[in-house]
């Protein structure tokens, strides 16, 4: 099956590089990495060899527009690993620095528009469940706000995840260490996912994203924080290039009050397996049968 | 070499025309110019130059897509009654309904593209070539029932209208198949497509098991006004020739469908409000306004009027059966669907969105002109598909061996080119 994929494939690819490189080349004054990428395949579809050849790729392509030498990862997923994610309510004073931990730490888009994995919302004291009196754009001059709590959602990385199953083209999916991820080069750029997911996990890259040079963070996961280009959707990846190597997700490093956790939820000595065990715990809209990995809890 | 010389003939009937005739077409042609040059930018600077963001991710291409899958289903409502009861004065225009239902899918593959991010990446969808996540992803669905519909609907009509060129009858044991089942399968295109937002259980709006049904009421209400429209406009301009009788019975199953339309929104209506849980906020959004926002709200009560007034009009016989009144309601139907299916289904839907943000979405004047510019493109197919059917039915444009012979399609007037 795979070899007759495989054939299949090469066919395509050398009839449409004739055709297209007769049209295409010469009447866009395409270059020869353009069409490569225009004819790069899924990336669960490539051979070792092929993920080599487009690392190297990237990594010229990125060094001509940034001017900077970056370092990509493809790091596959740990076998007895399934990431979970903590985060205690009662500590969170709603002061954003995860949500620019993240940004910095991921390469997003900074403006026009700016793009956020981390959403923190202010709600009234005595509601957390309903949503739609959540507050976004809360902006005192400082921070906790007496009468409110604040509650940061991203990714869930549910078990059961909407976005993947809508996909028509499979660009999006679990790994098996349980983190949703992206092949950027696959996505067509339909946003059903976005209109599938319940937590806004996901956002699009509207236009081609603007990162000013000196703030782009080189060591990237080919499926994570690598910059993305216009019109394909993102999100967040638990730091795919971080838990890999062993570091906790730069949201994690950033929160100045400790509210957020992570580990690894196999491993029964794990502090996110202390803290389902012991701390009363909720999943955000459990009623839709996702599954998250990523639990609130109240450590007063 | 038959096949050549039809071509041939073919192209030049298209090409060849009265002043009116290359008035319409330079028209079209100029809106679709205009359309094209806003894509264009769209493709170089990216959806940014749409009013579509984060929080509304789908907007009027996605809706204008809904509403055109309707019109294209609605071809079955002037199939049933011709094959399944030979209610004959149907039957003469069951081609020029199957050639508008294919112009109107030819029109939603193009606002799906206008809508994609990636067109380049477009082969990633083909099945063998790409990968297409069949069964799993509705829209992987979607992409399979509609190009089939596509082809069901041009085969038809072309094997036909081929037939009828070189004087023959058509094979009815070929043909009836193939329209019996293009009548489950328009039932199938509008099912699929409800379901796209209906599985969604993130968007609470979209996650009624009504939509469906609703889809389908929507969709046999302005298929038809659609229809009933534009055949008239081709009886006057093209010497088609269609009795009255068929356009009213037309109508009064209009009159039908349009009540079930309202009674399941009706129905719809009941539950959010009366339950009145947080997932009324769409409605509310839709119907009133929320928290201070009420973009869509003029626009949702235009339509319900407009409805509203149809419906009485081709309930009652006395206006259904004058022209004036049922161009009139045909018209308000069109508009009326158009609104309710389009940014009254899908942008409510979004709002308030999954962490209960309201972002206001209403098009800007890019995606109007992108999208005039699809339905300018899919008149101008539609034209041109009738530009040489018509004259085929007609009995004007045939085999050279039968030219002068006497034409044996009495249902249309014998006009002198």
């Amino acid at each position: 099956m795979g070899d007759k994929l495989q054939t299949r494939r090469d066919f395509f690819k050398l009839m449409s590089m004739g055709a297209l490189a007769g049209i295409t080349l010469s009447g866009l004054g395409c270059t020869q990495a353009d069409m490569e990428e225009f004819l790069q395949r899924h990336f669960h579809e490539m051979t070792e060899e092929e993920k080599k050849q487009v690392i190297q790729r990237l990594e010229e392509k990125y060094l001509k527009k940034y001017g900077k030498k970056f370092e990509i990862s493809t790091q596959p997923a740990d076998t007895d690993v399934l990431w979970g994610y903590g985060l205690d309510i009662a500590r969170c004073i709603g002061c954003r620095r995860c949500v620019y931990g993240c940004v910095a730490e991921n390469n997003q888009s900074r403006k026009s528009p700016q793009l956020q994995w981390i959403r923190v919302v202010r709600q009234e004291k005595g509601s957390m469940i309903n949503l739609e009196d959540a507050e976004h754009y809360y902006n005192p001059a400082t921070v906790p706000e007496p009468g409110f709590q604040y509650t940061p959602v991203q990714c869930q990385h549910c078990e059961n995840p909407p976005c993947v199953r809508v996909c028509p083209v499979k660009a999006t999916w679990k790994e098996p260490d349980g983190i949703v991820v992206v092949d950027y080069n696959w996505c067509i750029g339909c946003r059903y996912c976005m209109a599938a997911c319940p937590y806004k996990g996901r956002v699009f890259n509207w236009s081609e994203p603007h990162i000013p040079p000196e703030e782009l963070n080189t060591k990237v996961h080919y499926l994570g924080n690598r910059p993305r280009m216009k019109n394909v959707v993102e999100k967040c990846t638990f730091c795919v290039q971080r838990v890999r190597q062993g570091r906790y997700p730069a949201c994690v490093e950033a929160c100045p009050t400790g509210t957020r956790k992570f580990g690894n939820l196999l491993d029964p000595n794990s502090e996110i397996r202390y803290l389902i065990e012991n701390k009363r715990t909720l999943r955000l809209k459990e009623d839709l049968n996702t599954e998250p990995k990523f639990y609130y809890f109240f450590s007063a | 070499m038959e096949a050549w010389d039809f071509f041939k003939k073919t192209l030049r009937m298209v090409v060849v025309g009265s002043k009116w005739y290359y008035l319409w077409c330079a028209f079209l042609l100029t809106i679709i110019g205009v359309g094209i040059a806003f894509y264009a930018t769209q493709l170089d600077t990216g959806l940014i130059v749409t009013n579509m963001r984060d929080q509304v991710s789908w907007g009027l291409y996605i809706g204008n897509f809904t509403y055109l899958v309707g019109v294209a289903a609605a071809a079955v409502l002037l199939v049933i009654p011709a094959y399944i009861y030979h209610f004959n004065p149907i039957k003469e225009i069951v081609v020029l309904g199957e050639l508008l239902a294919a112009s109107a899918i030819i029109m939603c593959l193009m606002f799906v593209v206008a809508d994609l991010g990636r067109p380049d990446r477009f082969w990633h969808i083909i099945p063998f070539v790409g990968i297409l996540s069949f069964p799993k992803s509705l829209l992987a669905w979607d992409v399979v029932v509609l190009n089939g519909y596509l082809i069901l609907n041009t085969v038809v009509p072309i094997y036909i209208l081929v037939k009828t060129y070189f004087g023959k009858e058509p094979n009815k044991k070929f043909v009836l198949p193939l329209v019996l089942l293009s009548i489950p399968w328009a039932v199938g295109i509008h099912t699929v497509t409800a379901f796209l937002y209906n599985g969604l259980a993130a968007r609470p709006f979209w996650n009624a098991s009504i939509l469906a049904p609703r889809f389908l009421a929507s969709a046999f209400c302005s298929g038809p006004a659609m229809a009933m429209l534009l055949f008239q406009i081709l009886r006057k301009t093209a010497g088609m020739k269609i009795k009255n009788a068929a356009l009213f019975k037309i109508a009064e199953l209009m009159a039908y469908a349009m009540f079930l339309n309202l009674f399941l929104l009706g129905a719809e209506l009941f539950k959010e409000y009366y339950s009145a849980t947080v997932h009324l906020a769409p409605m509310e959004y839709l119907f009133q306004g929320l928290n201070g926002h009420h973009p869509l709200v003029p626009w949702i009560w235009t339509a319900m009027g407009l409805n509203v007034t149809a419906f009485f009009i081709f309930l009652i016989p006395k206006t259904r059966e004058n022209l004036v009144t049922l161009n009139m309601g045909s018209l308000f139907i069109i508009l009326g669907v158009w609104i309710e299916k389009g940014l009254g289904l899908i942008v409510p839907g979004f709002i308030p969105d999954p962490l209960g943000e309201i972002y206001d979405y209403l098009p800007n004047s890019h995606e109007v002109a992108v999208s005039l510019g699809i339905w300018a493109l899919g008149l101008l197919i539609f034209t041109l598909f009738m530009r040489v059917a018509i004259p085929i039915q007609r009995g004007d444009f045939s085999h050279s061996k039968y030219e002068h012979g006497v034409t044996g399609h009495s249902q249309y007037e014998r006009i002198k080119p």
